[in-house]
């Protein structure tokens, strides 16, 4: 099958989705991403790797949290970062996504992180651009963001390193969430043998089950005995229509209270892609509870973040390779 | 070409780790491996020389020359450096000394981890071909290799070393 993202030779060219990405991919990122981890923690916190490349991250939606993660990530490869929210630049003069895109290319960028409100904008955007050019997929409408979907999985082995042994549960609103889908791909793919997801049926897309997942409509049996807790985000702002009574109510039948969580399994670990709406889907005391991995996942997003762009921007140039091992 | 016994090489270099140690005081030293086979040298110093010396492992890949041509290699290691860099008397050690370019590499991920007192460099065997003024302190033995030649240490199940030579 035709996979937009790999090169000829099997090789990550693009990350747009999780969706189709071969284990052997998802496990190199999660393993280059284990060496970037320590970097953070030197006295200099950079390493040379992007020296000289431009990398773009261009807004078409606004996303500070995302967009902070994926500067540091590209700043500590040493690379030089430009940050374009084209919500309020050329295209509210009228300029078209290719115009933007094609100026970029011709201010010479090395890549681009790209967050659309659009399902399928980072795909179209990297049809377009030359062979040179890699396209990250930063979120893009209600299908993916492939960076979340793998920094979650990373955090998830890193705590509980046996995925073939983890029951997980998705909690919340599984319908407009772009990360859900990106986790559910990762987490099968890697080998987890039990994906739940517990939402009410106004929050779930139809024929969810087929994405191999159980689900559930009721937190006690849902979370029965799991290893790992996925929150996800009520989206307010993607909210339209009546799916839901009220906030409270929502938080009555399915936020995350520190009584919930004695279903789970005593060690199970909680985890948050943030920004969290506490007293929604989660309840503080468990946010900062013991149990709780949500600042880990987004100190591990940087070295995920590095890992991607590595990878994709490495092997690019096209001189004979010189020198051997030592 | 008979090749050395890498045991007994590693025997020899051991003991000139050890006088390194000595005269620089084991307290003021570390030893860090350059993974991989650096890595399983640097385990087997640290288990035959019974002494107490800090010790860490660089993979250097973030630092390569040739990221640019080859991108990342599919499985790195993290580098693992859990003692102070700053003023320490460093010991690299590599198991085959070629162009220099991975010494390079692996001094400037040091570098970024503090300013050590001195670096001195110790490995296996040296083959022959820097392309860089860099030479290793303590050598094993020297082969000179042509350049389609490889060398390359192994670990067999037991511990046990061995090196094997292609010819591509």
């Amino acid at each position: 099958m035709y996979n937009p993202q790999l090169d000829a030779d099997g090789k990550l060219k693009h990350l747009l989705t999780i969706e189709g990405l071969p284990k052997k991919i998802l496990t190199q990122i999660l393993d280059t991403a284990e060496t970037f981890v320590g970097v953070a923690e030197r006295d200099i916190k950079k390493v040379p790797l992007l020296r000289g490349k431009t990398v773009c991250n261009i807004f078409f939606e606004n996303s500070t949290r995302t967009r902070t993660t994926f500067e540091i990530a590209a700043k500590r490869l040493s690379a030089d970062v430009i940050n374009l929210n084209v919500g309020t630049s050329s295209q509210s003069k009228g300029e078209t996504i290719l115009d933007t895109v094609d100026n970029l290319i011709a201010m010479h960028a090395d890549m681009f992180v790209v967050r659309h409100g659009q399902s399928g904008a980072a795909h179209f955007i990297a049809q377009h651009v030359p062979d040179n050019i890699s396209v990250i997929n930063a979120g893009d409408g209600r299908h993916a963001h492939p960076t979340q979907g793998l920094l979650d999985v990373f955090t998830v082995r890193r705590y509980k390193p046996e995925m073939h042994n983890l029951r997980v549960a998705l909690v919340g609103d599984v319908l407009h969430s772009r990360v859900a889908r990106s986790e559910i791909h990762a987490l099968t793919t890697l080998g987890v043998p039990e994906v739940r997801v517990i939402a009410p049926k106004t929050l779930l897309p139809a024929g969810v089950e087929k994405l191999g997942v159980q689900v559930f409509h009721d937190m006690k049996a849902g979370l029965r005995d799991v290893d790992v807790i996925m929150m996800l985000r009520l989206q307010n702002e993607r909210m339209s229509g009546a799916l839901l009574p009220s906030a409270q109510e929502y938080f009555k039948t399915f936020g995350l209270t520190q009584e919930k969580l004695e279903f789970a399994k005593p060690d199970a670990i909680v985890m948050h892609p943030g920004p969290m709406n506490r007293g929604v889907e989660i309840d503080s005391s468990v946010a900062d509870g013991h149990q709780s991995v949500i600042l880990p996942q987004v100190t591990f997003g940087i070295a995920v973040r590095m890992a991607v762009m590595a990878i994709l921007a490495g092997g690019q140039s096209s001189g004979g390779s010189t020198g051997g091992s030592a | 070409m008979q090749l050395p016994d890498p045991e007994a090489l590693l025997t020899d270099i051991t003991a000139r780790i050890q006088a390194q140690l000595a005269a620089n005081g084991p307290s003021n030293s570390a030893l860090v491996g350059i993974h991989s086979g650096g890595v399983w040298l640097m385990q087997r110093i640290l288990k035959s020389i019974k002494q107490d010396v800090a010790y860490g492992t660089l993979d250097a890949a973030l630092y390569r020359d040739d990221y640019a041509q080859r991108g990342l290699k599919a499985e790195p290691k993290p580098s693992q450096i859990p003692f102070d860099v700053q003023d320490k008397h460093i010991i690299l050690i590599d198991d085959i000394f070629y162009t220099g370019r991975t010494t390079r590499a692996a001094m400037n991920e040091l570098f970024d981890y503090g300013r050590p007192a001195s670096v001195t460099l110790a490995v296996l065997i040296n083959r022959g071909g820097a392309e860089l003024p860099i030479l290793p302190n303590i050598v094993g033995a020297e082969i000179l290799l042509k350049p389609h030649q490889s060398l390359q240490l192994s670990q067999d199940t037991k511990g046990k070393l061995h090196l094997s030579l292609e010819t591509n």
